[in-house]
């Protein structure tokens, strides 16, 4: 892990804002016309006040859903974003200076964005990386071949780029994002469309890394087993707004009121829609979802008047809870907007 | 926005003049080297693109050969044997000059491209600069065997000295340069528009006209000529093509190598100061 002068943390957000300003008008020929002398804009809050710290080493799940303002602020965070307000501090660094001593401990990989160079084998990519940062030859080849080996990349560092398949192109980015040995780490659903082998072996790869340099990584996925794996905290934004930040663990208990009692009868079913709401009853095995305060009274009750053969109680699956934590965040007036905030990144991007 | 905290040690890069050097020749020829490897991908396309790229000055050859012939054997102070030289030696400016055109930076933007080169120590310039040239020896390899067979169809006459061979080889690249950071001083403006292309065209009509491409200067009227000179574009294109076909006086080489010089310095300051705008500007609507 490297140095650390002082107790600051590596990541400081504070209050951070986002506003961008889109062109509007209705469909048709004649708003077509009409925008000819006369165009609207409107503000877009693509994040609104986001604060938060990550101290070093830390892995952060970033979650929300489409259009929340995750991506805004990972862009900010790494320097390609300018904030509209607010205070964002990486490595003690304002992003938005793009200092070079900052861009080379950072790094940023989106799923959909690809930095290798398509018609030539990955390795060629690797080389114009180290002269760009100037990395020491010998520890580049070094780190370029522990990593090859982590993913098992082989022979496929020879092949052009173009003749790689999704999954294999992914890891050759990730290759290329991290030969510099950076230590803060963005990544923007890096999973993204890929088989759940191919998920594994890359959230295996980026525990790896956070292990062995000590890095801290701000992850966005939509792959709530990406975020399992990796993350201990979580942190939640909706509509550009804070929700929670805080232990995964702690966010089934603060978004979602209930538990489920899986129960297995030692003679077949029974209707148990008394004790709970019947979710599922398939072979014998019923699964109840009741009150989290009620659990532990309901098994009780269960243990007690029936024949038990199994019983076992739970938190609800965590892409449940996050899409209940979705849903119950319900955008204020001010809000309507922002919902729209997903398209907006994608117009500004392709303006 | 205030620093709260020191920053941490960033990864020592080289120290020292000759290792700071050495680093930015690392870069550049890793980048040439990445250029050519890609160019030799696609062997077949580059021969089709050479000889689309001939087509052009043989037609300007053909049409001003047949007036000079009609003029008695000379127009504008070109022979037949003079404007097959201008012409061929125009084939190699020409590609010397082929800079990252504005239309590309529009398709950088809209694609989202310029994210992963933003998140780099370094100046995307360098990028374009190094990449463009590793481009350009792919394209001299091709253009001998073209120029060769152009000499052997139009026997083009050269007065050319060692001096002008000397200064040719330099004004090339000074118009290689001269190209690019104007192309990309105009690239930034689609920071800031999304649809440019009209404005393009108008710099690219004034350059075919102001430059030497479509006719040599000497061709043109008085106030052209006089208005070239105030311009960039002859120094591209003019200067080096007539620097090697013979006939400039050694005040008029070493004259074109200054205001070479000259345009360098200026464009590159337009790219240093427009860039930081441009790159808040792009952050600031997204990508």
């Amino acid at each position: 892990m490297p140095e650390t002068p002082n107790q600051a943390p590596a990541v400081h957000v504070a209050d951070l804002r986002k506003t961008f300003s889109v062109p509007v008008r209705e469909a048709g020929l004649a708003a077509a016309a009409r925008s000819l002398v006369r165009r609207e804009s409107r503000e877009i809050k693509a994040v609104d006040g986001v604060g938060f710290d990550i101290e070093h080493g830390e892995v952060i799940g970033f979650l929300g859903p489409n259009g929340a303002g995750k991506t805004t602020t990972l862009k900010m965070l790494s320097g390609l974003l300018y904030p509209t307000s607010g205070e964002a501090l990486v490595l003690g660094y304002v992003p938005s200076r793009r200092e070079r001593p900052f861009l080379r401990q950072i790094t940023m990989v989106m799923g959909n964005r690809n930095q290798l160079q398509w018609d030539l084998p990955a390795l060629d990519s690797f080389e114009l990386i180290r002269a760009i940062y100037r990395l020491d030859a010998v520890d580049f080849r070094k780190t370029r071949d522990e990593f090859v080996e982590l993913l098992d990349l082989g022979q496929l560092v020879n092949k052009p780029v173009r003749n790689l398949s999704l999954g294999e192109r992914m890891k050759m980015e990730f290759v290329a994002a991290l030969l510099h040995k950076p230590i803060v780490l963005f990544l923007d659903e890096p999973t993204l469309g890929l088989d759940v082998t191919m998920q594994k072996r890359i959230r295996t790869f980026v525990a790896e890394y956070n292990r062995r340099y000590g890095a801290t990584v701000l992850l966005t996925s939509h792959y709530m087993a990406d975020v399992q794996a990796l993350c201990k905290r979580v942190v939640v934004i909706h509509h550009g707004r804070m929700l929670f930040d805080g232990a995964l663990t702690e966010l089934a208990a603060r978004f979602n009121a209930t538990k489920t009692i899986g129960v297995m009868l030692k003679d077949g079913t029974a209707d148990l829609s008394a004790y709970g709401e019947v979710l599922e009853s398939d072979d014998g095995r019923v699964l109840l979802r009741v009150a989290r305060a009620d659990a532990p009274d309901v098994a009780t009750r269960l243990l007690r008047d029936l024949p038990v053969a199994d019983l076992t109680i739970e938190d609800p699956p965590i892409d449940d809870v996050i899409e209940s934590v979705f849903a119950t965040a319900k955008p204020s007036d001010d809000d309507a907007d922002d919902a729209n905030s997903g398209s907006t990144e994608a117009a500004a991007t392709a303006r | 926005m205030t620093s709260v905290a020191t920053p941490l040690p960033a990864p020592a890069p080289r120290r020292g003049p000759i290792e700071w050097l050495r680093g930015w020749f690392d870069i550049y020829t890793t980048t040439m080297r990445i250029a050519v490897a890609e160019q030799f991908q696609y062997r077949v396309a580059n021969y089709f693109y050479m000889i689309g790229m001939v087509a052009e000055p043989v037609i300007y050859l053909v049409v001003w050969s047949t007036v000079a012939v009609q003029q008695g054997g000379e127009v504008g102070g070109y022979t037949p044997g003079g404007f097959a030289a201008y012409y061929i030696v125009w084939t190699l400016v020409r590609n010397m000059n082929i800079a990252l055109t504005p239309y590309a930076w529009e398709e950088r933007i809209k694609q989202g491209d310029l994210s992963s080169f933003l998140l780099k120590p370094m100046h995307l310039i360098h990028f374009d600069l190094a990449f463009m040239a590793g481009w350009k020896v792919v394209v001299i390899v091709l253009w001998l065997p073209l120029a060769a067979f152009l000499s052997l169809l139009f026997h083009p006459t050269f007065n050319a000295s060692l001096e002008s061979v000397v200064v040719f080889f330099i004004a090339i690249w000074g118009a290689y340069l001269i190209r690019s950071l104007e192309l990309w001083s105009l690239g930034m403006v689609t920071f800031w528009t999304t649809r440019v292309g009209p404005v393009f065209d108008i710099f690219f009509t004034a350059e075919l006209l102001l430059s030497g491409r479509l006719v040599p200067l000497t061709l043109m009227p008085d106030w052209a000529q006089q208005l070239a000179n105030y311009l960039p574009f002859k120094w591209t294109f003019s200067f080096p093509i007539e620097s090697l076909i013979g006939g400039l006086p050694t005040s008029e080489l070493v004259g074109g190598l200054f205001m070479q010089l000259f345009w360098i310095v200026a464009w590159t300051v337009v790219v240093l100061i427009g860039w930081r705008f441009a790159v808040k500007r792009f952050t600031a609507v997204g990508g």
